[in-house]
């Protein structure tokens, strides 16, 4: 049985990386005694897959992983017995069965919602000329951005990939293309509309957090994002 | 939320921020304003080595068990970090309150190598207390050593209130109870450590007084205190299955280098190795029962989520039960997706058995540890491995499957010679062609044996603490000696040969039989920037020659001088059950190349029958 699970990472925890977060939840569900599948092999491994790292320092409400169990009572039984040896900051908010034909959240990513606050001492000096400069910014007709790759720097377009940028009680919004194919970092954003403003981006200037994470039921035109929690079904 | 010591600013420029938060799965949560003591439990080394030690998880678990103390852990924040706090002035904190460790009543320092004591310094140093014991101020915390480096504590007296002989689970508490006493009454901190003096097994080094004799060797030892004993009792946990185990180990979120449930067979070793320290000072060999070890697997295995479990003892094949514990592992969890992975055993076909069914033949590889060359030197050391053992143990394996060997060895050992050192490249072409006698379409490729050379380091309470060292150039050409042995074997291809670091060996060998004298050296070598001696790239020789220089001492008093058979040593004050007579008959033995059986074998009267326990009464209730 395919299953999804989604939880948020809060406080402390964010400075737990994309791979220790996962040997995190394989001592989770071994002592959550959840029966989850094991590849085979010599040395088998859990059946646990997750939607898209998550960068050290982000908090998050929207992390979700796959796995697969041989058996269960149901899915919220599952969520409270593995919530009850979760660490503080760490805490499963939704578990859905999948389709036994459904996609791995991986494949899935397509989006995903930012919102970036300040940190202290961060703000540029004129933040009313910040916030309101976002529309202008976006109205471009290119935003080009150098972007620090593997094989060295190159110049790109990300307009395409900004869905939605709007300032809301000093938080920024954002939601921006995710996944494999085309991954745009809410920090990249923040860099090119900075140098938009003919501002420097100071290192480390906000607190970042995932909200969501979405998936595309439409195409690359039309698109239709779907949170990746509800592309399944509870089974109470 | 928990708030950090730290800011995110600096959490995010630092390698691995993880290693300074907490909050892992079952840190101990209490409020340090409910209770009495407040107890901070360091391993001054960096965080993925210090949450691998057993020891300080078992005591870290005592504490915590009762509500008027609160137990948390320092570790040795790493060079990037220590640059950070130094220029902003942060003081150093413990992991689970993040409070700062000066506010804490006691830091308790495991002490389980030489080249960590640079790192006690910068512990002090970043947590602003005083470095030396009679500069603290009342408030100041209360600094204990403690671990197997405690059993020569002379080199580090200086800078300890007070040092733990011996194995934590007995007085520990005694002594809390005497602190939280002398607190209630307003008490002094000289109170407090006179009181603790009063109690078996801890030493209060500023209560007594050391002479030495012109030639530098010491004249006497005498307390300066009417608390203070003439001698200090090791301290030993007569019935396993009685003692403190842990519940609920913490499960660091980073990968530890022990990132795995550890089961502890047994404390001591039933074999006299002359060389080995361990063997010699954790006397008498003392087992878990069977039953114990089953219900710890169940639960430490639940309480973690491990994927792997070990077993952990000096000598694991001496167990009584081994094949029982290891039957029940592989039955009880094999088929859970639980990996158990096997301590060195003595290869035989028990051993070969069991890694076939736990391991990937084809990815591991079997060790042997005949730490000398010849069946002369072995003897020499006491060493009960013979070369027929060895090879017997090598065709085995490698019809079994097997074609990679590690074989273990030391350099500078008591009375070698040449023919001692050539004869390590000699066992090691013996054991390739064991696998070349296997016909050619039976084996499994090419095979590879790599041989490895530590230098020799006597320890004090070993039959070898009166031995010389050798110099470093020494060690050197000793291991040339082996390299240019192993070039002219017929299988040289086949063979590899490593040897270790000299100028870190010879260093080793001052601390480790060094007297009070060596307080002012590691003092100066920190101020001239030492730390992380034992890391090779924070490692500078040069450092340590210039603080000899300094302080006017020679290392090779400490290293290559012959000692007198009636020579006091530093350590002589400690009666860790194992006698000086015992020890001294021992050294004769060696040198007259004679074995002395093991304990099972035949009680030879070491001394550690007065703790009552242990093998010293198998069979005798």
């Amino acid at each position: 049985m395919k299953v999804r699970i989604k939880f948020y990472k809060h406080g402390p925890v964010k400075f737990i990386g994309h791979l220790d977060i996962m040997r995190y939840f394989q001592k989770a569900i071994r002592r959550a005694e959840i029966d989850i599948k094991y590849s085979e092999g010599f040395s088998p491994h859990q059946v646990m897959s997750f939607a898209a790292p998550l960068g050290v320092g982000l908090t998050s409400n929207g992390e979700y992983m796959d796995i697969e169990v041989n058996s269960m009572i149901d899915t919220k039984t599952l969520m409270d017995r593995l919530n009850a040896v979760m660490v503080e900051g760490i805490m499963a908010t939704d578990c859905r069965v999948l389709d036994e034909r459904a996609k791995n959240a991986m494949s899935l990513v397509a989006a995903a919602d930012y919102t970036l606050i300040f940190r202290e001492g961060k703000e540029p000096s004129d933040l009313g000329r910040f916030f309101t400069g976002l529309a202008d910014f976006l109205n471009q007709p290119e935003i080009l951005i150098i972007k620090k790759t593997k094989k060295g720097e190159k110049e790109v377009d990300i307009k395409s990939g900004i869905y939605e940028l709007s300032a809301e009680d000093e938080r920024i919004f954002m939601k921006v293309s995710s996944g494999s194919a085309d991954n745009l970092k809410p920090e990249l954003v923040m860099e090119a509309y900075y140098q938009f403003l003919g501002l420097t981006l100071p290192e480390f200037a906000f607190h970042i957090q995932r909200e969501e994470v979405y998936g595309n039921t439409g195409d690359e035109e039309n698109r239709n994002l779907i949170p990746l929690g509800l592309m399944g079904e509870s089974c109470e | 939320m928990r708030k950090l010591a730290l800011s995110d600013e600096i959490l995010l420029q630092i390698d691995k921020p993880a290693r300074y938060i907490g909050g892992e799965v079952n840190m101990a949560k209490k409020d340090p304003k409910l209770v009495d003591i407040r107890f901070a439990m360091c391993f001054p080394d960096v965080y993925e080595i210090g949450m691998s030690h057993l020891g300080m998880q078992i005591l870290y678990d005592m504490f915590n068990r009762r509500d008027d103390i609160y137990c948390e852990r320092i570790y040795s924040p790493w060079t990037d970090l220590d640059k950070i706090m130094r220029e902003e002035n942060i003081p150093l904190f413990a992991l689970e309150s993040q409070d700062p460790i000066k506010e804490f009543d006691f830091i308790g320092i495991t002490l389980q190598y030489e080249m960590c004591y640079t790192n006690i310094l910068q512990i002090l140093d970043l947590g602003k207390i005083p470095f030396h014991t009679k500069d603290r101020a009342e408030d100041d915390p209360i600094l204990i050593g403690g671990g197997p480096c405690a059993y020569n504590p002379e080199p580090l007296a200086a800078f300890f209130d007070l040092f733990y002989i011996g194995e934590g689970e007995t007085v520990y508490f005694e002594l809390m109870d005497r602190y939280k006493e002398n607190k209630k009454k307003g008490g002094s901190r000289k109170d407090f450590l006179q009181m603790a003096a009063g109690i078996d097994g801890i030493y209060v080094p500023a209560f007594y007084d050391v002479t030495y004799k012109e030639d530098g060797t010491v004249d006497c030892m005498k307390p300066n205190n009417s608390h203070a004993k003439e001698k200090v009792t090791k301290q030993v946990v007569n019935n396993m299955d009685d003692a403190f185990f842990i519940d609920n180990p913490i499960v660091p979120f980073i990968k530890a280098t022990q990132d795995r449930v550890v089961l502890e067979l047994q404390r001591g070793c039933i074999r006299g190795c002359r060389f080995c320290q361990a063997g010699n000072v954790y006397r008498p060999c003392r087992e878990h029962s069977l039953e114990y070890l089953k219900d710890y697997a169940y639960k430490l295995l639940k309480s973690t989520g491990h994927e792997e479990i070990s077993l952990s003892s000096l000598s694991s094949s001496d167990y009584s039960q081994l094949e029982g514990i290891v039957n029940f592992l592989i039955e009880e969890f094999k088929g859970k997706g639980v990996n158990i992975s096997l301590p060195s055993l003595r290869i035989d076909a028990f051993s070969l058995d069991v890694m076939s069914k736990v391991q990937d033949i084809k990815k591991s590889s079997l060790t042997f540890a005949p730490e000398a060359g010849s069946q002369r030197l072995r003897d020499v050391i006491n060493k009960g491995l013979t070369e027929e053992t060895i090879l017997k143990g090598a065709s085995e394996a490698f019809n079994g499957g097997w074609n990679r060997v590690k074989l273990y060895f030391m350099l500078g050992l008591p009375t070698e010679t040449v023919e001692d050192m050539e004869g390590i490249a000699e066992l090691s072409e013996k054991v390739a062609e064991v696998y070349y006698e296997i016909p050619k379409d039976q084996r499994n490729g090419k095979v590879q044996i790599v041989a490895s050379s530590s230098f020799f380091v006597p320890k004090p309470f070993t039959p070898f603490q009166w031995a010389r060292m050798c110099t470093r150039e020494e060690f050197l050409e000793r291991a040339y000696i082996v390299k240019d042995k192993f070039r002219t074997m017929l299988n040289k291809k086949s063979l590899k040969y490593n040897y270790h670091e000299a100028d870190l060996t010879v260093l080793e060998g001052v601390l480790a039989r060094g007297d009070r004298k060596i307080s002012a050296l590691i003092e100066e070598v920190y101020k001239n920037g030492a730390i992380y001696d034992s890391w090779s790239e924070h490692f500078k020789n040069e450092l340590w020659m210039n603080a000899f220089e300094t302080c006017g001492i020679d290392p090779d008093f400490y290293t290559i001088r012959e000692r007198d058979l009636d020579e006091v040593f530093p350590w002589d004050f400690i009666h860790s059950g194992v006698t000086k007579e015992f020890l001294k008959r021992e050294w004769q033995n060696a040198v007259s190349e004679k074995i002395t059986p093991n304990c099972r074998q035949h009680c030879t009267g070491c001394g550690a029958m007065s703790f009552k326990g242990g093998i010293c009464y198998e069979g005798k209730n």
